[in-house]
């Protein structure tokens, strides 16, 4: 029927004077868009299934390949865009809810790109980090507020427990079945090389890889999928996911064809079975419900780790955050509405939410308005796209950030946003046996190790470059960065003079 | 052009100090001297001292000294005092007129107690009552900024060069067991009263030579436990840190100054035990008030003074003794014009905390 | 000695090490040149069935049976790689029928060929080793 067609998004552009036939385009990929014709003799492509997610591009070993947006155009206008009037042609077929996967896409500003950082001439000198110290080690955790001392007048240790991280970036939550084993693998391994943490996500966490505890933070979510003493003993913080900037709101869903026998082990629910996380805790409907599910974990176990509550970025952040600093959680992570997903609803995630360098300027501000901000550690993610974004959110306040999509690059992922599909061809966003192996856990490791190891030092070089030889004398430290392109408001809320003055 | 309180203005200097260890009594002419050696390290637009065990008559009263820009402010801020605090003196600071120094605002000094009603009804301890109300004096009062605020102390600042500063004030009429001077070269100031060094809250009085890198990293920590940083100026921030740390949250001089020049990482691994984990603890602990960036302070308290450089030691600043007088300064040659024949001189590490007391007062801080 | 090694965990099945390798030997330029519109025959090959699939080439046996087995003293080992001379290959085969991994293949130029450790190209790794994606095959000490 000529009303369901739409024209693929994307072209395969084949040299065909230099493609050799060799088939690695066909063989790796997915979604099924290249063949060999024998009686053409040549590679043929059907590009209506191609997502661009550039395997083949990658592989081909004579770059035979491009993939190019098709310039076949609807007669489109500023209110009618292309994608609004293909969206509603798709819902018309199916009467469905449009699913997207990764963070938000839309040309909302970016205010990373906005502030602009500071550095030292003359009146202070710049440093060296070859040459002189330059500390980025960070602690996560309250801060006990006031000294005790022993009979003999000796400082007594009285703080809570702490995440120690060598370098202020985690890898965000990710769940056993949203991404693969050997995703999994990866993070872990690179989360020990790194001296920082990699996080469970709401799937449970494999056997395996509890040998990876001390850097393991551990999800509990509204699913509660794999949650057992075992577990929550095995990491070194549990977080509470109350939200996800991807989709503040709702929960999620991971489809039954996904959940295989390790999945289904993990995740401690049948093979085959729909995993569906409610949209909120149904045992917490309010603040005071929050702090008991808090001091559960911490009874479980038995106060030695930290507790971290995770939030979406939604408007009225501070408060809420305000609420669960108060709540007894040791950690507050922020997600915005840039954060990735594995699949959501498409309309929630490009129009729920606020921006996270909004949302962290907002809470900052309000936990020191409150006098509270020493009670929690604040941790920030959605997105965090470089070590220039790293520097911009600590000035701001953060004490630490989760990267979760970068990381995901870093494995290979081409941001092709169709995790959804399962057949991802990188191995990263799929269960299928035959891709997963496709993410050989060395090289992602080594390549996870590469991209923080490569942000610390770029964090040292413009730390040095201000004159800070240590991170915490960076954090919140708002004259360090200086707006450009922003209004009065904006500049207000993020606390931060305009360029100039 | 805007003033303190309405820009951050980054600035270099001079210090200098003396501190007789028997408590006897030195001269300010001695300081002076010392201080006006640095003349090239600043730059007519700021210069002040402190002094200690200068009151002997009214050891026992907050000496408030006080720049008011009019005659309405100053009726302002007398009325708020007289509601909180028994005044028990009041008078102009005598100064002598000079070429050197002009523009002066009325400058007055109160010899007070807090009105022992308005103490108890407010829970404070008097320390903290007396802080809180120069903060708010400060930060509401237009016009009248209180400079001074300890017992038995007092600081004395001006715009111009510290000699000339010293001479305006009549220095030479003062003695006391401990003096601090500064002279300031910012980079971009109208030259403010209030904006010159030391600065003071209480007892504590700092003088300070650097620019500090983790300035909103520590005024935004700092304001959260109810300081309000109106000059916007390191040393500022610097004093208030000090306040909180030592006066409030009860560390001594020396765990203060682990906690704001703090040893590196690297360094607290080598520790012996039980030292690493209180330097681990106090790092962590205290960590927005770690003060990067250069500064050389010297820091007055009741009974003692504090020097202490930055860790990585970007400014000058050397220690030099002769029998019970310990001398510091920027450079070497303004101990030396005061003291040509030292027992001993020496240029402390970046980060260590050169702590000097009475040697009547075991313990200093406290 | 170093050795290509095949970790059939990570192996693909996408066959690239083969055109890597026919490329490697085939003294063109580029790989167009060298491949387009032929056939390969490389020296190393992919076995597959079902969802297992892993590269074989010559192992390099320290005391290679080939070697042993050659009529004519064409094959030798030269530190530790075993070579072959084509000159002196008189195509008998029967190292073909001796190798028990089937390292050993007929060569188009009429004798012989098997993988040889190409590694004086510009990675100084042989070429099936450079061009595995997920590192299957790997050259290294064991």
């Amino acid at each position: 029927m000529a009303v369901r067609f739409l024209y693929p998004e994307f072209e395969v552009v084949r040299n065909q004077d230099r493609c050799v036939a060799c088939r690695a385009c066909e063989r790796q990929c997915a979604n099924e868009v290249h063949r060999y014709d024998p009686e053409l003799g040549c590679m043929v492509a059907d590009e209506s299934k191609c997502v661009n997610c550039h395997r083949c591009v990658s592989l081909c070993p004579t770059r035979a390949l491009k993939i190019v947006k098709t310039d076949h155009a609807f007669r489109e206008n500023g209110n009618w865009t292309g994608k609004a009037i293909t969206e509603v042609y798709r819902q018309a077929e199916t009467g469905g809810v449009l699913l997207s996967s990764m963070g938000n896409p839309e040309p909302y500003p970016i205010y990373w790109d906005k502030l602009l950082i500071n550095a030292s001439q003359v009146t202070n000198p710049s440093i060296d980090p070859l040459r002189e110290p330059m500390e980025t080690r960070t602690f996560l955790g309250k801060k006990p507020g006031g000294i005790q001392r022993d009979a003999q007048g000796r400082l007594i240790n009285n703080q809570t427990p702490q995440l120690e991280l060598s370098v202020p970036v985690m890898f965000s939550a990710m769940s056993y079945g949203s991404i693969s084993y050997n995703a999994h693998a990866s993070l872990a391994r690179a989360a020990q090389a790194l001296g920082t943490y990699y996080n469970t996500g709401e799937g449970g966490l494999h056997e395996d890889f509890y040998q990876y505890g001390p850097n393991t933070i551990v999800q509990v979510a509204s699913g509660r999928f794999g949650v057992h003493k075992d577990f929550l003993e095995a990491g070194a913080a549990i977080e509470i996911k109350m939200g996800q900037g991807a989709k503040p709101g709702i929960g999620g869903h991971l489809p039954g064809q996904k959940v295989g026998p390790d999945i289904s082990r993990t995740r401690m629910i049948p093979e085959g079975s729909d995993a569906i996380s409610p949209a909120p805790h149904h045992d917490i409907y309010s603040i005071e419900d929050l702090r008991q599910l808090v001091f559960s974990l911490k009874e479980a176990t038995e106060y030695k780790k930290p507790v971290i509550v995770k939030i979406a970025a939604v408007h009225n952040v501070a408060a809420i955050a305000s609420g669960v600093a108060r709540s007894g959680a040791d950690i507050i992570a922020i997600d915005g509405y840039r954060g990735g997903t594995g699949a959501a609803p498409t309309r929630i995630r490009d129009s729920v939410g606020i921006p996270i360098e909004l949302a962290l300027a907002a809470v900052d501000q309000r936990l020191r308005d409150e006098g509270i901000r020493d009670q929690v550690s604040v941790v920030i993610g959605g997105s965090v796209r470089s070590s220039a974004d790293l520097v911009k959110a600590i000035a701001l306040g953060a004490d630490a950030v989760y990267i979760a999509t970068a990381a995901l690059l870093a494995l290979g992922c081409h941001l092709c946003r169709t995790c959804q599909t399962g057949r991802c061809n990188w191995g990263i966003a799929t269960q299928r046996p035959d891709l997963v192996r496709r993410l050989n856990p060395d090289l992602g490791c080594q390549r996870l190790v590469n991209l923080v190891t490569a942000w610390d030092h770029e964090l040292k070089e413009m730390m040095g470059g201000m004159g800070i030889n240590s991170i915490e004398a960076l954090r919140g430290n708002r004259l360090m960065l200086r707006g450009i392109g922003l209004n009065q408001k904006e500049l207000d809320i993020l606390g931060v003079k305009y360029a100039g003055e | 052009m805007l003033k303190e309180g309405q820009v951050r203005i980054p600035s270099g200097c001079a210090i200098s100090g003396i501190f007789s260890r028997k408590g006897s009594a030195i001269s300010g002419e001695r300081i002076i001297r010392s201080i006006a050696v640095m003349h090239d390290r600043s730059n007519g637009l700021g210069g002040g001292f402190a002094g200690y065990g200068i009151y002997p008559d009214y050891p026992d009263f907050y000496a408030l000294h006080v720049f008011y820009d009019s005659q309405t402010a100053k009726q302002e801020c007398e009325r708020y005092l007289e509601r909180y605090f028994d005044i028990i003196n009041l008078s102009k600071i005598p100064t002598r007129k000079s070429a050197a120094i002009v523009d002066e605002p009325l400058i007055w000094r109160y010899f007070v107690a807090p009105l022992p009603h308005r103490l108890s009804d407010s829970q404070l301890d008097e320390r903290e009552f007396v802080a809180r109300r120069v903060i708010r004096v400060n930060s509401s009062i237009e016009g009248a900024y209180i400079f001074s605020s300890g017992k038995n102390m007092g600081v004395f600042k001006a715009v111009g060069y510290p000699e000339d500063v010293g001479a305006f004030y009549r220095l030479e009429d003062y003695a006391g067991y401990c003096w601090t001077a500064h002279g300031r070269y910012p980079t971009n100031t109208p030259g403010w009263w209030g904006g010159a060094h030391p600065f003071a809250l209480l007892d504590y009085s700092v003088v300070h030579n650097g620019e500090i890198s983790s300035y909103d990293a520590n005024r935004r920590a700092i304001e959260m436990h109810g300081y309000r940083c109106t000059l916007q100026t390191d040393t500022e921030v610097i004093t208030y840190i000090i306040d909180y740390l030592v006066r409030r949250q009860g560390l001594t001089m020396e765990e203060a100054a682990r906690v704001m020049a703090a040893p590196f990482w690297d360094t607290i691994a080598r520790m012996p035990q039980q030292e690493r984990e209180e330097a681990t603890y106090l790092r962590n602990a205290f960590a927005s008030f770690l003060i990067t960036g250069p500064f050389s302070i010297l820091v007055g308290f009741e009974g003692g003074l504090m020097a202490l450089n930055d860790r990585l030691k970007l400014r000058s600043m050397v220690v030099g003794e002769k029998g019970d007088l310990v001398y510091v300064a920027s450079e070497e040659a303004a101990i030396r014009v005061i003291e040509p024949e030292l027992d001993s001189i020496r240029a402390p590490k970046g980060g260590e905390a050169v702590l000097i007391t009475l040697d009547a007062q075991k313990g200093g801080a406290q | 000695m170093k050795r290509v090694y095949v970790n059939e965990k990570w192996c693909l099945g996408c066959h690239l090490c083969e055109y890597y390798c026919a490329f490697a030997n085939s003294g063109q330029s580029s790989m167009v040149k060298a491949l387009k519109g032929r056939r390969i025959a490389p020296r190393i090959q992919i076995e597959e069935r079902n969802n297992i699939s892993f590269a074989v080439s010559c192992r390099h046996c320290t005391d290679p049976i080939c070697v042993k087995s050659c009529i004519s003293g064409a094959l030798s080992i030269v530190d530790g790689a075993v070579f072959i001379d084509s000159d002196k290959c008189v195509g008998c085969y029967t190292c073909i029928l001796t190798c028990p991994y089937g390292a050993l293949t007929h060569s188009e130029q009429g004798a012989v060929q098997k993988c040889e450790l190409c590694k004086t190209n510009e990675f100084g790794v042989p070429m099936c080793v450079q061009g595995c994606p997920n590192q299957a095959i790997v050259y290294e000490e064991r």
